[in-house]
């Protein structure tokens, strides 16, 4: 099955016209998707003290084991509601630039985390997984209005 | 450039919103457990104001973009009384609560406090949030 028939089947299954056929159901996720940002936001936290911008005078590992478990339930919160967001219409986001730009970029988020635990050139590492999650967010915020995308 | 804004008020939402709960997660011993609430919330001070600053700059430009079309929606208000109570709440009560002794204040209401942050700003998200969708 191509990528494209995957996702077809995918708007058929219950759950997908399920929340489209719910008033209050697409807001809802949307809403837990903006809201899930400031959990989110925790992994940014990280960053920053890594690179000595924030938390200055809270130690690195204070910063990263106590902010771990909440770093997870932002990532958690963020996927499931992206998850769901995606099955409201998953043939419009397949064909969506901005959507496929996000993808790539949160596989390279995967990628550079994978890295920064090899412990070489760290603080690249880090800075580059601030630009990777800010271009996300940018991307993500894009995907509505359809840029490049033909009618 | 209206949909570039939209992005920098998110971002700058995540760094918000991540200042403050690192603060109100502290209030209920969770979190940065190892530091006192006052040094969690002087760490984050500088987290907070900057990322207020560059949310009400993306956001003044985005009310500007369309005045009208925000005056006459309903969500717009709401947003922005949660905003005006978030605002007073955090720079009067919250303040001095986190900045206090804590042994003076008590766990108690340390943690109605940080309910009620996280009440008053989630308001203000909800209510940005349904802008759009009216």
């Amino acid at each position: 099955m191509s990528l494209l028939g995957f996702c077809q089947w995918l708007e058929d299954t219950s759950l997908s016209s399920a929340i489209r056929e719910s008033a209050w159901g697409f807001p809802i996720i949307e809403t837990v998707h903006v809201l899930g940002l400031c959990l989110f936001g925790m992994a940014i936290l990280v960053d920053l003290r890594l690179l000595d911008v924030a938390l200055k005078r809270v130690p690195v590992s204070e910063v990263t084991n106590g902010l771990s478990p909440w770093v997870t339930a932002g990532i958690v919160a963020m996927m499931a509601s992206g998850v769901l967001t995606f099955l409201n219409a998953p043939v419009d986001y397949y064909n969506n630039t901005l959507f496929r730009i996000k993808v790539v970029m949160l596989l390279l988020i995967g990628a550079n985390a994978w890295f920064f635990r090899s412990g070489v050139r760290r603080r690249a590492a880090v800075t580059l997984s601030l630009i990777l999650w800010t271009g996300v967010v940018v991307a993500g915020r894009l995907i509505a209005y359809r840029l490049f995308d033909s009618p | 450039m209206f949909p570039v804004v939209e992005a920098g008020h998110l971002m700058a939402l995540a760094v918000l919103g991540a200042a403050l709960l690192i603060v109100d997660l502290r209030l209920w011993n969770l979190g940065l457990r190892q530091r006192s609430v006052a040094e969690v919330a002087r760490n984050a001070q500088p987290l907070l104001l900057g990322s207020l600053v560059v949310m009400t700059i993306t956001g003044y430009m985005l009310f500007a973009a369309q005045a009208l079309r925000y005056y006459y929606n309903a969500a717009f208000w709401y947003k922005v009384v949660f905003l005006f109570f978030a605002l007073v709440f955090t720079f009067t009560v919250r303040r001095s609560v986190v900045m206090a002794d804590e042994a003076r204040v008590g766990p108690f209401w340390g943690r109605v406090v940080a309910v009620v942050s996280m009440a008053l700003w989630s308001g203000v998200g909800i209510g940005g949030k349904a802008i759009g969708l009216y």
